[in-house]
């Protein structure tokens, strides 16, 4: 019983699955540069992957659930078919995030361009960072690689506490320029939320190959990873 | 009440073949115990192992210990003793076809020299009651066979028999495998129930019943235990790497 339709299914739900995370990716980076240069039409085409996503992640789950009514998995492939179901939802909300920085930057286009206190592209570039590396710990099966993830969303956290800092500072006293303010701190929200898909795949990954549970591992343990190797 | 069992350095041979190799494990009292492995891997010569049944084949030999509560059962009882203490239900339900309901259920009790009818009747409704089978044929209890039962209903029967002479640890080898899903979950809610009263140790094929039934699991191969543990752990992240390729069915 070496199950090898099983595993053919399998494979062709991480296909499936990595098609949905380079339309996913492609738009939080297409979101990222329609707020660098100010282009409406690459805002249309977000609008339009968002559409693919959504569809594609209804496949996803349906082709799961067929594999976990039909072949009652077991183990790491159970933990897989698991994974993918949570992965699935993350990047679909990543889509949702890159659509929501694209309608942002749709309703900067009327106005005028403003000197914020606050670094988008580094926060962008970040957040992306993090979503790349944690799709390329799924695509190499690197639990290593994916738990380099989860410190990284320590500095987007960051980046927004102190963009929100000083972006209600701006809206507080320069009320000219509180509706850019006002788009850039919900921009910031966005990759903020992006970075924490990027974690959470992160730790689906890991519990995929390790079967170990490690979310909110700061709040339970005060900030060590309690099934960190070494 | 059931109770522990606890084995030691066990080894079992047919011939030459050197089936079962050093096992060592302790099965919890009170709880069901699940072994899998796939064909040939030893788990059923296991279990024949703790009641003795295993020696019964001329060219069978057995080496090692095997606790039964208090009781080693290669030292210090006689093999019908072990069998009161220890019962057993097979794949294919075998209640003796020409007796009645009735007369299925009493003759363990009948042959350790149970002879109170009244008694009889209340080891009998109270057995056929624990193995969930009363309600369907309290009624016939001396008018029909037991052949006469479906299948689900024969194995039930044959749990009823086991529970008369009320052992301490109950063997199922593969008991629902022969079964269709309804009598298999009957069996199964069954297991369930008695696991608070005997010791149960349960061989089966099918992972689905073990990671429904049993705490803990054991997996065989090639007569050696690989891994013993809880089985929410077995399912869902075991240690070694052949049980985690034999119940993902990447080998077996």
């Amino acid at each position: 019983m070496t199950r090898i339709r099983f595993q053919q299914s399998l494979d062709d739900l991480k296909e499936q699955l990595l098609v949905m995370a380079g339309l996913a990716e492609q738009a939080i980076q297409r979101a990222i540069e329609a707020y660098r240069v100010r282009d409406l039409s690459i805002c249309d085409l977000v609008s339009r992957s968002e559409i693919a996503i959504n569809r594609l992640e209804r496949e996803i789950d349906q082709a799961a659930l067929d594999l976990l009514a039909m072949e009652q998995p077991m183990a790491i492939d159970l933990r897989f078919i698991l994974s993918v179901i949570k992965i699935n939802a993350d990047l679909e909300r990543v889509g949702d995030a890159a659509k929501s920085i694209s309608e942002r930057v749709r309703g900067m286009d009327q106005m005028a361009v403003a000197d914020l206190p606050v670094d988008i592209p580094r926060m962008a570039s970040l957040a992306a960072a993090m979503v790349r590396k944690c799709l390329q710990a799924f695509i190499e099966a690197d639990a290593d690689m994916a738990r380099s993830v989860l410190s990284m969303d320590d500095a987007v956290d960051a980046m927004n506490r102190a963009a929100y800092k000083a972006l209600t500072k701006v809206m507080e006293e320069q009320s000219h320029i509180a509706p850019q303010a006002l788009n850039a701190l919900m921009i910031c929200r966005n990759l903020e939320r992006v970075a924490d898909h990027a974690t959470n795949i992160a730790e689906d990954v890991i519990f995929w190959l390790q079967g170990a549970d490690v979310r909110h591992y700061k709040s339970v343990t005060g900030g060590r990873d309690p099934h960190a190797v070494g | 009440m059931g109770v522990g069992i606890e084995v030691t350095n066990l080894n079992a041979w047919y011939g030459t073949n050197h089936t079962l190799q050093d096992i060592n494990l302790n099965i919890p009292a009170n709880h069901a115990t699940a072994l899998i492995g796939p064909s040939g891997c030893g788990k059923s010569t296991f279990v024949r192992c703790l009641n003795r049944m295993h020696e019964t084949n001329p060219i069978a030999r057995v080496t090692g210990t095997v606790r039964i509560g208090d009781l080693d059962i290669y030292e210090d009882a006689k093999p019908v003793e072990i069998r009161r203490r220890v019962g057993m239900v097979f794949q294919r339900p075998n209640p003796f076809p020409t007796m009645s309901i009735y007369d299925n259920v009493a003759a363990g009790l009948k042959l350790n020299g149970y002879r109170n009818r009244r008694v009889l009747d209340e080891i009998v409704e109270k057995s056929l009651k624990n193995s969930a089978l009363w309600d369907e044929v309290k009624d016939d209890l001396k008018k029909k066979s037991g052949a006469s039962l479906s299948g689900g209903q024969q194995q039930r029967l044959c749990i009823a028999r086991a529970l008369a002479v009320d052992p301490e640890v109950l063997l199922m080898d593969e008991p629902a495998s022969a079964l269709d899903p309804v009598s298999t979950s009957k069996i199964e809610d069954l297991i369930f129930q008695l696991k608070t009263q005997y010791t149960i140790v349960i061989v089966t094929h099918n992972m689905q019943q073990a990671a429904r039934v049993a705490e803990k699991t054991g997996f065989f191969l090639n007569g050696r235990m690989v891994e013993f543990d809880s089985t929410h752990k077995i399912f869902t992240n075991p240690s070694d790497k052949r049980t985690e390729d034999y119940i993902t069915g990447r080998f077996g």
